[in-house]
């Protein structure tokens, strides 16, 4: 599904990735952990193809693809999807123009037709449910007004709208409370499938009791200096993260 | 010049008013003889004419104004024509093959069906089938109401009553210098009165006017809604149009009797010039509306084109309670320059007026928004709320605001909120992310800001108006 190599970015012309490699196969769920300013969500951010994060070196392959030549909106046809740690109000574009939009600009890309609007709403309206969220939502102007728990759920509806083969959460859990946690998870857990991975970004173990990883990896000062199974995720939550950093460096 | 015009009038005369007046175009210049021709083409009566020479003896007194915003070269209103007879079918495009690619790409874009292109475009087809037995039935609907919808040139020689007692009463004459100079050779434009009580049983839209006349450069409308009538009309559409003419100076008056209502919708698209602001239309336009006793008002307009906008559609709240909108989307792109807003006049008691501007700029444009809200000194309790919002698409555009407030009575309530924002580059990534690419992404934010003026216009309007700021951004973004 995905593979990193070597990858080199910068922010500002602050190197923040160095040298990252990482493969994902389809169908495994990858969390990636570690201390602030790690450049967790730099990864994302860098994959998704955000303005601003530049790559200088190293590649990445999304099913055996050139993911850094593609523009950001292919990237999203193309299968990956972003959940935002910080989704941001767009006034008066409601969630469900924006979603019928992007819905149609995949199926274009796949060469299918567009919903009919009955179509989407029913998908639309199946999605709400799954993350509790009320149908009216699809009317509101993207994320306007919405509270910290409404708007994850929002992506995570999004995310499943969209059938990513490739599903990037950033922090989703932060800001959550327990029932909203549990709330995502069962989204994405209801989402796993052999043909779509999902990369974990996440500060706490907590999240991976709901949404049990394949591997775990630590990422540090731009790299990843350790991996390991669900179990490595729980010796970060009783011994932090600094004896790794030390044993690193 | 002038023995040429006075032989044509005399050749009018001679052969009576209504003679065939095809291809026949006045050379440029403007002096008393040429308003004489114009209103004798028209077979005016006495009265029409000394209004007109009112009006240029007015304009002729009048300096041009230069405190809009706005830049462009000084026009030469002698080398202007002022009368030119609608083109005979043998001078138009025998079809559209004929008519400008770039036009017709646009009006693909825009999904405007072959048939009402070739009526935009002013293709020699023989006056379109569909569309004539739509305008016969709406006129028949209309007059079973007891509506007037006619051409101005009509209702002067079938209605003079009327127009001789709202012509001029809300835009007097002297009112401006564009205001002065429409009045003294207006061409053409809509007349509508609405019986006392009577709800118009259908939007009346100057689009089944299109193959009828050539309104041209001057147009004026006069609409009179009688007491307790109420009536929503649209003018333009969403299609480009060109025309030679540079110079369109417009008025429009409203007259809404005691309860009466008029909507009043706008979408203008004229050419707005090249990439790099070459040609493109000066739109000056004067549009006011006076309300009586608890009558209503409402102007919503989507300003797209031109090259230089120059409008304030303004309502005179004269009744007590009575009520003055003013919805506004202004979008500027590439070298285009709108200075456009409204006048709310609260004279009688406790008047209500809203305005909601919302201003897009980019490319490298200049963009603003001019209003004066004024509370008389019979204002008592007289209310406006104002909201004039303005978008940046780039950083070589330019927004304005410039709102006069004056209150003269102590218990009228103003109240001004105004805010500048940027289309952020994380709201343009979070539609990236989701798939759209760039200029979708621009059209949906801005068609999103817009949302609260596109709520006031008519359904299927609001969709073209969508669809037409998605085309007029083509380009605003890298």
């Amino acid at each position: 599904m995905l593979k990193i190599k070597d990858l080199c970015a910068s922010v500002e012309e602050k190197a923040i990735l160095r040298s990252l490699n990482l493969e994902i196969k389809p169908g495994e769920i990858h969390a990636i952990m570690g201390p602030n300013g790690a450049g967790k969500s730099t990864l994302g951010n860098v994959l998704a193809g955000r303005p601003g994060y530049e790559v200088t070196s190293g590649s990445v392959e999304l099913k055996g693809q050139d993911l850094l030549e593609m523009d950001p909106e292919v990237r999203a046809r193309e299968g990956l999807f972003l959940a935002f740690q910080y989704p941001v109000e767009i006034p008066g574009v409601s969630n469900m123009e924006l979603l019928k939009a992007a819905v149609d600009a995949k199926r274009q890309h796949e060469g299918k037709s567009e919903l009919s609007a009955i179509e989407f709403m029913k998908m639309a309206r199946e999605a709400c449910k799954a993350v509790s969220l009320d149908q009216s939502f699809l009317k509101r102007g993207v994320n306007e007004g919405f509270s910290g728990g409404e708007k994850k759920r929002n992506e995570i509806m999004q995310m499943m709208l969209l059938e990513p083969s490739l599903c990037i959460l950033d922090e989703t859990d932060s800001g959550l409370d327990i029932d909203a946690l549990q709330v995502v998870a069962n989204g994405v857990n209801a989402m796993r499938s052999e043909e779509r991975s999902f990369i974990v970004v996440t500060h706490y173990q907590r999240l991976l009791d709901y949404i049990v990883p394949d591997f775990v990896h630590v990422l540090a000062h731009g790299r990843i200096v350790k991996s390991g199974d669900k179990s490595l995720a729980l010796e970060l939550e009783a011994k932090g993260y600094s004896w790794l950093e030390q044993e690193v460096l | 010049m002038s023995e040429q015009v006075e032989k044509l009038i005399r050749k009018e005369y001679s052969a009576g008013f209504h003679t065939d007046i095809e291809s026949e175009t006045l050379p440029p210049g403007l002096n008393e003889e040429v308003i004489r021709f114009i209103s004798a083409k028209k077979g005016e009566p006495e009265w029409l004419l000394e209004w007109r020479l009112k009006a240029f003896k007015v304009w002729q007194s009048m300096q041009e104004p230069d405190w809009a915003h706005v830049t462009y070269p000084k026009i030469d209103f002698q080398a202007i024509s002022y009368y030119s007879a609608p083109k005979s079918l043998a001078d138009r495009p025998k079809s559209l093959d004929e008519v400008d690619p770039d036009l017709i790409e646009t009006y693909n874009k825009l999904g405007i069906p072959l048939h009402e292109q070739e009526m935009l475009a002013g293709v020699a087809v023989d006056a379109v089938f569909d569309s004539v037995s739509v305008v016969t039935t709406f006129r028949e609907k209309l007059e079973e109401a007891g509506v007037i919808f006619c051409p101005i040139s009509e209702a002067v020689h079938k209605y003079p009553d009327l127009v001789k007692k709202y012509l001029g009463s809300v835009v007097p004459q002297r009112d401006n210098y564009y205001a002065a100079l429409n009045s003294a050779v207006f061409s053409d434009g809509s007349f509508v009165y609405i019986p006392k009580g009577v709800r118009s049983p259908m939007e009346l839209s100057t689009y089944f006017r299109i193959n009828e006349m050539n309104t041209g450069q001057f147009e004026r409308t006069l609409i009179i809604a009688d007491e307790g009538a109420y009536v929503s009309y649209l003018e333009g559409c969403t299609a480009p149009q060109r025309d030679e003419n540079q110079l369109h100076a417009a008025v429009v008056e409203l007259v809404a009797l005691d309860n009466a209502e008029i909507k009043y919708s706008t979408v203008q698209n004229w050419y707005p010039g090249n990439e790099e602001g070459k040609g493109g239309i000066y739109n000056f336009v004067t549009k006011r509306g006076i309300c009586h006793t608890r009558a209503k008002i409402s102007w919503t307009q989507v300003e797209t084109g031109s090259a230089v906008t120059w409008k304030y559609p303004s309502c005179i709240l004269k009744g007590d309670y009575s009520i003055g909108e003013f919805y506004s989307v202004a979008l500027t792109n590439n070298f285009q320059q709108a200075d456009t807003g409204t006048k709310m006049i609260h004279l009688g008691k406790h008047t209500k007026s809203t305005i909601i501007s919302k201003g897009i700029s980019a490319g490298q444009s200049q963009n603003a928004y001019r209003g004066l809200v004024r509370m008389g000194p019979t204002a008592e309790g007289a209310r406006n709320y104002t909201q004039c919002d303005s978008l940046l698409i780039g950083d070589r555009c330019g927004a304005h605001t410039f709102p006069y407030i004056e209150s003269a009575h102590p218990t009228a309530v103003v109240e001004h909120e105004a805010t500048t924002s940027k289309v952020s580059d994380d709201q343009m990534f979070l539609c990236q992310q989701r798939g759209l690419d760039a200029e979708k992404a621009v059209s949906m934010i801005v068609n999103g800001f817009c949302r609260e003026v596109f709520k006031q216009l008519p359904m299927e309007f609001a969709v073209e108006a969508g669809k037409l700021l998605e085309v007029s951004l083509e380009g605003s973004v890298g």
